[in-house]
């Protein structure tokens, strides 16, 4: 089913893309690694590919720097094929998780090593490898082994290594995993300012939802070998075409709804919401509303505007500092509901009673695709392009 | 086993001596400094047995070697401990000790080479295969050793005879028969077959320690297959290569029992030639005087193929 991989709109800034996949696919065995992945990287693009861990990212991550070749499907790179070419036949470099350092050899070892292999003239290369030390700021730990330095050293060091090659993509998988929170958040600062300067297309795998969302222009969201949607942080976030999207990227309430006419789904309780989209009535979906798009107030509260207002009971309270976030019982299920911090006093507190409500817009129909008993639901949603049901839920 | 397995572990960079809890010691409370003696002590106490065995049958005996080397003999030819001398170590000088331990030298680096090209490819070769198949092959590679080595020697000297396999499929093919026995290819043959596993497993140990994310690394640094193999893989090998060549290499200068079996009469070697000085030749002094020799070069070269190669790592 190649057709109905959501690839979304490429930015275009070259007519070549930098990186394309049409229907890749890779088996281990029995296993589908990666499913038919149709994806088209833009020059000089920061894109990220997203997911838990065994969803296919890294698989590839390695298929673009030939460590893995497909079991089938055409990988062109500045529109060359390269399906088969040997790693060290392509114009990519890998920046590896936890860095594969050569621990036998110094840092300007290591980053004049691509170097060498290319015959590059000896003091040429002694010049470039010193630049980029210089530039990922380890100046003076030429002669250092791997093992004399920090995390966040060898970071650096795997970093030059790959970018002292003038690849035409940097591929980077997980670089910053192994980092701690306060290194790891200075670093994607760095990493976004280096792919600004160099303008070389960076993809970049993690399982971080939040780096993804802050470092990236777009972002490939995989789950169990394939593709589930593409887009800029913010259309993932506001515009999340399945259930898993909806979860993955923040936090969401997935409310159980039926879609009822072309304007119109209904939840489970009755109560109906605006939400344009272009389903046959009666089929099941979630409807989406993000924890901070709920609002929260005494019971009478709800403004006669609002596109959803249900009672309910606090169960849980929890201070965040700015923040709180409750979790609010309503008749069927259990919501997520988050509000800025307001004065101890005026806080709700488990047990009270509420009205939560949210208003018109911010809730968005998502397929139910993790259901076996729903699967032709699923089917016929999926056959409806992607961006065509983002626009209609847009609207 | 321990001997086959041991080695690897020592091969490389000596480890530092932090062991010792220099500077330590007047920073902790002296229940500590206690604690680290009776640490010792501990340690001691487990490894007497080890070191009484060394001592008693190893050391002891060595010492008893070396003051027979500056023996006399009577008029029998019977070593007596008297009239120390040198005439034993003068007599390594004759052409013939030199000959033959020229040809001693030649077989066992000979050895060694094959030894090595035949086993490093299999040694990545099983150290790449997924868990289970690396024990089964590891297993495989050990099992001649459940088999007597002189049985094992005899087996290549019905393989090799005129009777032999090769010389009947020579002899098939109309190349007329072939006269392996008793050559020094034989010996060879015979060598590289029983010292094998001493490479392979130190190498194998060397190479399943290399993450192979480094090999991934280099081929991703534009290397070639084989320029990853000439700047990662065998650089960082390294250990098992040493350690692999100094366990076949040593037991092959000195090896007795395959050349006496395979090589015959014409191709005596260092071996057999301290042999015969014990027991044929009844010159016991001038066979002590070749096994001191023999063990202080082969401990003094081992020393500096460690410290150079360490260097080098």
């Amino acid at each position: 089913m190649p057709g109905d991989s959501p690839t979304g709109e490429i930015p275009m800034v070259d007519d070549t893309p930098a990186v394309e996949l049409h229907s890749v696919t890779k088996r281990f065995g029995d296993v589908v690694a990666v499913d038919a992945i149709d994806l088209a990287i833009a020059d000089g693009e920061f894109f990220a590919m997203l997911g838990p861990s065994g969803c296919g990212k890294t698989t590839t991550l390695r298929m673009i720097a030939g460590l893995e070749f497909p079991t089938e499907g055409s990988l062109r790179i500045y529109g060359d094929e390269v399906g088969t070419l040997p790693p060290n036949k392509r114009p990519v470099n890998t920046v590896f998780q936890s860095y594969a350092l050569f621990p036998h050899m110094t840092v300007l070892e290591n980053v004049a090593f691509g170097l060498k292999m290319q015959k590059v003239d000896k003091s040429e290369a002694r010049r470039r490898a010193g630049e980029l030390i210089e530039l990922v700021q380890l100046g003076g730990l030429d002669g250092r082994k791997p093992d004399q330095l920090s995390g966040g050293q060898q970071q650096r060091v795997a970093l030059a290594r790959a970018l002292v090659n003038r690849p035409k993509v940097l591929l980077l998988d997980e670089p910053l995993g192994a980092l701690d929170l306060k290194l790891r958040q200075e670093m994607q600062g760095e990493l976004k300012t280096l792919q600004r300067e160099l303008g070389v297309s960076f993809v970049f795998v993690t399982h971080d939802q939040e780096e993804a969302l802050t470092m990236s222009d777009r972002i490939a969201v995989m789950h169990e070998g394939r593709l589930l949607q593409v887009g800029s942080a913010e259309e993932l976030y506001a515009r999340p075409t399945t259930r898993f999207v909806a979860d993955f990227i923040g936090q969401t309430n997935l409310l159980d709804a039926t879609v009822a006419d072309p304007k119109t789904a209904v939840l489970a309780n009755g109560a109906r919401t605006a939400v344009e989209n272009t389903l046959p009535s009666g089929t099941k979906v979630g409807l989406s509303v993000r924890p901070e798009s709920i609002r929260l107030g005494e019971v009478g509260d709800a403004p006669v505007d609002a596109a959803v207002a249900l009672p309910g009971i606090i169960t849980e309270a929890t201070y965040l500092g700015h923040s709180m976030v409750y979790a609010v019982s309503v008749d069927w299920m259990r919501l997520e509901v988050r509000s800025p911090d307001v004065a101890p006093d005026q806080r709700h507190t488990p047990g009270s009673a509420v009205d939560v409500w949210w208003e018109r817009g911010v809730d968005h129909l998502v397929p139910i695709d993790d259901s076996v008993a729903d699967s032709s639901v699923y089917d016929e949603l999926d056959a409806i392009d992607a961006s065509g049901l983002a626009q209609a839920i847009d609207t | 086993m321990t001997v086959v397995e041991s080695p690897p572990e020592n091969a490389g960079v000596p480890p530092p001596d932090d062991h010792e809890p220099t500077g330590v010691a007047e920073a902790t409370p002296e229940f500590e400094q206690a604690n680290e003696r009776a640490k010792r002590r501990r340690g001691f106490l487990l490894a007497l047995p080890a070191y009484a065995y060394l001592v008693i049958f190893f050391a002891v005996p060595l010492v008893i070697v070396a003051v027979y080397s500056f023996a006399t003999r009577n008029r029998f030819r019977q070593a007596e401990l008297r009239d120390f001398n040198l005439d034993s170590y003068r007599a390594l000088g004759d052409d013939l000790v030199r000959a033959i331990v020229q040809r001693s030298l030649v077989l066992a680096i000979i050895t060694t080479l094959i030894c090595l090209v035949v086993a490093y490819p299999f040694a990545y070769f099983i150290a790449t295969r997924p868990k289970a198949m690396r024990n089964a092959l590891l297993v495989l590679v050990m099992i001649p050793f459940w088999t007597n080595f002189l049985v094992r020697n005899y087996a290549w000297y019905v393989i090799l005879g005129t009777d032999g396999i090769f010389s009947r499929i020579t002899e098939f093919i109309g190349i007329g028969e072939t006269r392996l026995l008793f050559t020094q290819a034989a010996v060879v043959i015979g060598l590289v077959y029983g010292f094998l596993p001493f490479m392979i497993l130190p190498l194998y140990a060397a190479i399943e320690r290399i993450d192979s994310r480094l090999l991934e690394a280099s081929r991703d640094l534009y290397a070639s297959g084989f320029q990853s193999f000439r700047h990662v893989l065998l650089p960082l090998s390294m250990p098992g290569v040493v350690a692999g060549t100094i366990l076949v290499f040593v037991p092959s200068l000195g090896a007795y029992v395959t050349p006496e079996i395979l090589g015959g009469a014409t191709t005596t070697l260092l071996g057999s030639h301290i042999v015969n000085q014990f027991f044929g030749a009844s010159n016991v002094p001038l066979g002590a005087a070749l096994s001191t020799v023999l063990m202080i070069v082969m401990l003094f070269a081992t020393v500096v193929y460690f410290r150079r190669s360490g260097r080098t790592l």
